[in-house]
């Protein structure tokens, strides 16, 4: 019996030639990132050393990544605290890839991994974030896991008992319509399958709309593949991914084009024709709450949201520039502009695309994870309702759980933006 | 044990943990904010008796969404089981390495004020005398349980592998 993608990466990590679904393996890490929760790594990873004789190492500090990107600039005594302490593990343990609050390299987690090179197709990647699946984009198997399995990471180099997932291959087929993208593809998907539908399972994401999709494009699939329930949501790399990994994350070493077996064995196929796919918007407060554009258009918005670690790209932001460019945000919404790294958002400047923004009447922040989880920015007031390019819609997400999030492209975020009302934005587009 | 609250299906890790106190980590300090958007129950969890272990009940996907521990580390420290139809799974593994009592009970029948017994491979609820099946926990993560949580089984592959 062949192997999908994620048994072969496993059989590589833990040096064998073949696994079996179920299995369960001990997989050496390629990297582990982390970001403000990284305190809490520390904690624990001190207490699993307390008392021992063994030294109070990393196993590797340079398959360690700690990216600051949840509060930044810290809003409280707490958060720069906790700051304060990871900059100093970061100093005594030699950890490599650690990106601070900069406008030169910082930047959200999941933009800051690809755009550095840093995950590379075969390997290993755990993150203590769920939208650790986001990597998969780059052929890599991975996974988000908690703080203190973290800490056993950092100790030991690789993940205890990880079982050999399932895998429910997704078929792309058709033509990508005006006016939709990939994020529609993946709210879509979600619809169909549920918000538990791959629970314990990877999703692999394949057929020709993929083929000629932009890693962009498929780091937005992969990213939401967690909010199915998916363990990890994984493309086969391919000329794209080596385009990608040369050109943009300046990588020049040896790439590995692992692909799955022919004759591997997948838990389900699911096909999805996407050439009369309308926009898709989740309506509150469930991602798979999945509904046509249509469904919802004309709905007041209060704050409309661009940018995160879903749809904070260059070509995000570009999506929802062609759409404002010239036009204003609407007066009674608020327009947040989140880029996921500072070499995103130096690229929209000299691009222009800020000044637009900023123009129209948008507010753009600093890169981070903003208001999306509402922990520091952005928050909804009571009754409020927000349309949002980021990946979540749960009840007080945006640190309200009197107010409701719909969850939709960066374009139309963009044509929302402009009439404070939920817009399909192929009609800006005509 | 008893029931003390009811959920539903999907309960997420901002119903149990709300973003917004992310920034408090440690164990000792997270249960304060146990379901904090949702008065009735932090209220009832923060005056409750935690010397005993107490029960809530809740339908599918219990924990979907976020990695943050704290989700699991809250209940913990209120003396927590938790029975659901089933989880999501990084919510589950970081149960099992944090040692929160998790219980998957497909069909689970319970009110609040039921008394339950849990065994190893069933449920009983007392109060209405029905008997349930339970999925054990696999294999793989019965030796984290086994040794008292991740933290324990990490240091003791630590000590063995300095020892070789």
């Amino acid at each position: 019996m062949g192997q999908t993608l994620v048994q072969k990466i496993l059989a590589k990590a833990t040096g064998q030639n073949y696994v079996e679904i179920g299995d369960v393996v001990e997989p050496k890490v390629s990297l582990a990132m982390s970001h403000e929760n990284a305190a809490l790594v520390i904690n624990q990873f001190k207490q699993i050393f307390d008392g021992l004789d063994n030294p109070l190492k990393v196993w590797d500090p340079s398959k360690i990544a700690i990216i600051f990107d949840h509060r930044i600039p810290a809003e409280s005594r707490k958060t720069a605290t906790n700051q304060k302490l990871v900059r100093q593990f970061v100093e005594e343990q030699g950890i490599e890839k650690f990106h601070d609050i900069r406008g030169d390299e910082g930047g959200i987690c999941h933009q800051i991994l690809p755009e550095n090179g840093y995950v590379l197709p075969g390997g290993v990647v755990v993150g203590t974030d769920s939208h650790t699946t986001t990597h998969g984009a780059l052929g890599t198997f991975a996974f988000g896991i908690g703080a203190t399995e973290m800490a056993s990471v950092w100790a030991l180099g690789r993940v205890l008992n990880v079982e050999v997932p399932q895998t429910i291959k997704v078929i792309f087929k058709g033509k990508l319509p005006k006016g939709v993208y990939a994020k529609d593809l993946i709210l879509n998907l979600i619809g169909k399958l549920t918000n538990q539908g791959a629970n314990f399972k990877v999703l692999e994401f394949a057929g020709e709309v993929i083929e000629k999709m932009d890693t962009s494009g498929r780091l937005v699939i992969s990213n939401m593949a967690v909010e199915a329930g998916a363990t990890a949501g994984i493309i086969a790399p391919d000329a794209e991914t080596s385009r990608y990994l040369r050109e943009v994350a300046n990588y020049q070493g040896e790439i590995d084009m692992v692909k799955p077996d022919d004759d591997a064995s997948y838990h389900q196929i699911v096909e999805i024709n996407v050439t009369d796919l309308e926009p898709q918007v989740a309506a509150p407060h469930h991602v798979d709450n999945v509904v046509k554009i249509s469904e919802v258009e004309g709905l007041d918005i209060q704050q409309v949201v661009i940018g995160s670690c879903t749809n904070g790209r260059i070509d995000d932001l570009k999506e929802a520039y062609e759409i404002i460019k010239g036009k204003k945000v609407a007066k009674n919404t608020r327009m947040l502009v989140f880029p996921a790294s500072y070499r995103v958002y130096n690229e929209a400047l000299e691009k222009g695309y800020i000044a637009e923004f900023v123009k129209a009447g948008a507010v753009v922040m600093n890169p981070g994870c903003g208001p999306c989880l509402g922990i520091h920015q952005g928050a909804l007031g009571d009754g409020e309702r927000a349309f949002s390019t980021t990946n979540r819609n749960f009840k007080g997400r945006m640190g309200n759980p009197d107010a409701e999030v719909y969850l939709g492209s960066p374009a139309a975020a963009a044509a929302t933006a402009i009439f404070g009302k939920i817009t399909d934005p192929r009609k800006i587009m005509e | 044990m008893k029931v003390i609250y009811k959920l539903g299906s999907d309960i997420s890790t901002d119903h149990i943990y709300p973003g917004r106190y992310m920034a408090t980590v440690l164990p000792t300090e997270t249960p304060q904010y146990a379901f904090a958007d949702m008065p009735d129950l932090n209220n009832l969890l923060n005056s409750g008796d935690k010397t005993q272990p107490r029960v809530i009940v809740a339908d599918n996907n219990f924990g979907t969404g976020s990695s943050r521990e704290q989700a699991v580390s809250t209940l913990v420290g209120h003396n927590l089981v938790i029975v659901a139809r089933n989880f999501a799974r990084i919510f589950f593994q970081n149960s099992i390495n944090l040692g929160l009592k998790t219980v998957e009970c497909p069909e689970i029948e319970a009110e609040v004020g039921d008394e339950l017994e849990i065994g190893d491979d069933y449920l009983l609820n007392i109060s209405t005398g029905k008997k349930y099946k339970i999925v054990p926990v696999p294999a793989a993560r019965r030796a984290i349980v086994e040794a008292g949580g991740l933290i324990a089984y990490t240091r003791k592959l630590l000590i063995a592998e300095q020892s070789r």
